[in-house]
């Protein structure tokens, strides 16, 4: 009995905190500061300006866009974003119809590549047996290094002539839909095939086809990560395998999806070569994407920066830097949607 | 009582006695006894045919086939009897879309609403998926098709178009001009982004901070430069304000804009997979921030940032936008980077396909398929290197690994032996006896 109590009486003296020290006057904590090496002096200095140049760049490319701009925009005034024409020459030029067709390509883009995406997505992280997957990841990965000029040649060369007669059935049977009409200057319904052609349409088919690459990856590497605990749950109650994608798979990636749609949206917004194969340019708005005309900013750039003069190339600076503004809000919030889904990063082998 | 037969009855007792006769008194309904612990011997239950738990039974592919066959005569019904429809995407949509009703309905038959949605949803995103990895599939193929009658011509590659006008067949003239080109341009831009984008990705991991997370969310953004704003942005401020002319430099420089930060951020990821431990033990072991970079952290992600290059270099090489504003067109072979115009591929595919002469677009054709195939070479060499984790090594790596570690051993151990023959006085063989036991003392 007595070492037991000793044993307690060891316990109750580690249990009680122990004495502060004596305070002696004057006395701090210890600063814990190390003179770097000379070489790791060097590293710091180096890494720093490494990422000051970068950042450099991209402050500088917001930077000259709008140095070259002012010119342009100080002489178009709000006008710029309300005016359809574009001659700088005479002065009247503004990127109302531009931005709106712009948006029309986007948007027909959206509505292609989405649902395929979003549906290969969920096909390669849920259903395809395991030893198709990594060649199904490849090969999605590898058409997102395709360059868009391919692209461009495959809307021009082939898909321009064979989706005339797709879009003139839609025209037929769906023209009551105001978007779906193709309707001449006095309301009176077009059919001539020629109506067809260089249509936002079709340039959204391509431009859907050059992002839904992208979206998909963004969007598989989501749902893949949602918890294995989580999906044998939803298994084991007694789910299908879709009622288990609806109730845990896509809430979980429900972040990558918003985040790869608006990345790829960015990424449709800013595509040029492609565009500028397929539609033949207009300067006034056309909300009938079947319609014959369209035009999207980096077309209007990649048309006539060739032609201009020094204020014409300063209003194209001003439209650059108005697409510029517009991408990087948009792919800003998708990065930050998708930051924000992903789990923590950090590993420890 | 054998062992099992007290544990049981310990079990059994401890599970009934202490509720049994409290559970009536709290609820008024009398419960059975829970029943005791029951475990089946092995041998006990016969073993049945092993359940299919992967593929499909035979009466979903009845379903599938039966109702595309349906789905084929409805549409054909419709378009070539009973109504005015015609062409053939119509059929086809129409064909889909009674497939899925039909479908829908054939699983009905046998099986609740549940199970029908699963196998309805199932069929939709295999069609996006087949549609999807099809459609581009068949855009590389049709280039690469196209492409053909120009690249069986051997003259494409080292010819260029400076002998050849747009009436000339294809067996004049060339594109050795734009490969040429775009090999120069690409390796300027990687001489750039390498060191640049790898420094900023260990800028980001390494040393961390608030500027650090400043420029990764700069870097970001940067992704979302349209490439014709990069090429606009190299216009005004290199060749407006310095050399007044386009080059082969000033698309370098347009294409380093749009590769630095694919390379950043590819990077940024394998960076952060480097495990903390390997850079504590770096540490401890009293190595400098620099030294545990360049000895620790960048050999272990070497696979990873090499894949990151490639990917950023595969899509580099692609940009047309950027190059159009900056490079200018020629038919001429330069090899002069710093003056005159200089093509490369993407922008002499753009520059042919606008020609109206059926020989110019086939030879756009060939550029095209030119540069797909050099993606896909650099896209395989990406593979093949990379896709592995920091401090995952091939078969021929960890060879060489344990072949140096065993060299590293004889190294050591023949550093201790040295004094040992040469010197046989007592402190010495008494320092040497720990690592040195059988010495003959």
């Amino acid at each position: 009995m007595t070492g037991a109590g000793a044993g307690a009486d060891e316990l109750t003296a580690l249990l009680e905190p122990p004495e502060p020290p004596p305070v002696t006057a004057g006395a701090r904590a210890r600063a814990l500061v190390s003179r770097p090496s000379a070489g790791d002096a060097v590293f710091r200095t180096l890494a720093y300006s490494a990422g000051g140049i970068t950042v450099a760049i991209m402050l500088a490319v917001g930077f000259f866009l709008t140095i070259r701009g002012a010119d342009a925009l100080s002489v178009a005034g709000l006008s710029f974003f309300t005016t359809q024409e574009w001659s700088p020459e005479t002065r009247t030029f503004g990127i109302a119809a531009v931005l709106a067709g712009t948006v029309t390509i986007a948007l027909v883009a959206m509505c292609f590549s989405v649902p395929l995406a979003t549906g290969t997505a969920l096909l390669i992280s849920e259903i395809v047996p395991p030893r198709f997957r990594s060649v199904l990841i490849s090969l999605v990965d590898l058409m997102a290094a395709v360059p868009s000029v391919v692209y461009g040649l495959w809307g021009l060369f082939f898909l321009q002539e064979n989706v005339i007669p797709v879009a003139e059935w839609i025209s037929y049977y769906f023209g009551w839909i105001p978007v779906f009409a193709v309707t001449g200057a006095d309301g009176q319904r077009l059919t001539d095939a020629s109506q067809f052609t260089s249509s936002a349409f079709i340039a959204g088919i391509v431009v859907a086809l050059m992002v839904a690459p992208t979206q998909t990856s963004v969007m598989r590497e989501a749902f893949s990560q949602a918890p294995v605990g989580e999906r044998e749950g939803a298994l084991a109650l007694g789910s299908t395998r879709w009622g288990m994608i609806r109730t845990v798979v896509i809430p979980f990636g429900r972040g990558g999806m918003i985040g790869g749609t608006m990345l790829g949206l960015g990424r449709a917004l800013g595509e040029t070569i492609a565009v500028y194969l397929i539609i033949s340019p207009i300067f006034t708005i056309n909300w009938q994407v079947l319609k014959t005309g369209s035009n999207s900013v980096s077309a209007l750039i990649a048309l006539r920066y060739g032609e201009s003069s020094d204020f014409g190339l300063s209003a194209l600076m001003a439209a650059g830097l108005a697409l510029f503004i517009i991408t990087l809000v948009i792919n800003f919030t998708a990065s930050t949607i998708v930051a924000r889904s992903r789990s923590g990063a950090q590993s420890e082998g | 009582m054998t062992p099992d037969e007290t544990l049981t009855t310990v079990l059994a007792a401890d599970a009934v006695a202490p509720d049994a006769p409290t559970r009536p008194a709290l609820d008024g309904w009398s419960r059975p006894v829970a029943p005791r612990t029951f475990r089946p011997q092995p041998g006990d239950d016969p073993i049945g045919p092993p359940r299919r738990i992967r593929g499909a039974a035979a009466e979903d592919a009845f379903n599938v086939v039966g109702a595309l066959g349906a789905a084929a005569a409805v549409a054909t019904l419709l378009f070539g009897w009973f109504t005015p429809m015609t062409g053939a995407v119509g059929w086809a949509v129409v064909t889909y879309l009674s497939f899925v009703v039909i479908y829908a309905l054939l699983v009905a038959l046998r099986a609740d609403a549940q199970e029908v949605a699963d196998r309805v949803m199932t069929a939709l995103l295999y069609s996006a998926g087949a549609i999807l990895i099809a459609a581009l599939v068949f855009v590389v193929c049709f280039a690469v098709f196209r492409g053909f009658p120009a690249l069986v011509n051997l003259n494409s590659f080292v010819q260029t178009m400076a002998s050849a006008g747009p009436l000339d067949p294809l067996s004049v003239g060339g594109i050795a001009h734009a490969i040429v080109g775009t090999l120069i341009q690409i390796s300027i831009a990687l001489a750039i982004t390498v060191p640049l984008g790898i420094a900023t990705a260990v800028f980001m991991n390494e040393i961390g901070g608030r500027f650090a997370r400043f420029v990764r969310t700069i870097s970001d953004a940067m992704t979302a430069l349209p490439s014709i704003v990069a090429g606009l942005f190299v216009y005004s401020a290199v060749i407006q304000l310095i050399t007044h002319e386009r080059s082969g430099f000033a698309a370098s420089l347009a294409i380093t804009v749009m590769m630095l930060p694919i390379v950043i951020r590819a990077a940024d990821v394998v960076l952060r997979l480097v495990p903390a431990n390997l850079r504590e033990a770096s540490y401890a072991l009293g190595s400098s921030r620099w030294r545990t970079v360049w000895h620790v952290v960048l050999p272990t992600s070497r696979s990873g940032l090499v894949t990151a290059v490639i990917l950023g270099t595969a899509r580099g090489i692609g940009e047309t936008s950027p190059v159009l504003l900056t490079s200018g067109v020629t038919a001429y072979l330069n090899v002069n980077p710093f003056s005159g115009p200089m093509i490369s591929l993407p922008l002499q595919v753009f520059d042919f396909v606008k020609s109206p002469e059926p020989t110019m677009i086939a030879r756009g054709f060939g550029a095209a398929a030119t540069l797909i195939l050099l993606v896909l070479l650099l896209f395989i060499v990406a593979r093949i290197i990379g896709g592995k984790g920091p401090g995952q090594l091939s078969d021929r790596q960890r060879r060489a690994r344990v072949a140096r570690s065993h060299d590293d051993l004889r190294r050591i151990e023949a550093r201790h032996r040295v004094p040992a023959p040469a010197d046989d006085s007592a402190p010495a063989s008494a320092s040497a006896a720990p690592s040195a036991p059988k010495d003959p003392q």
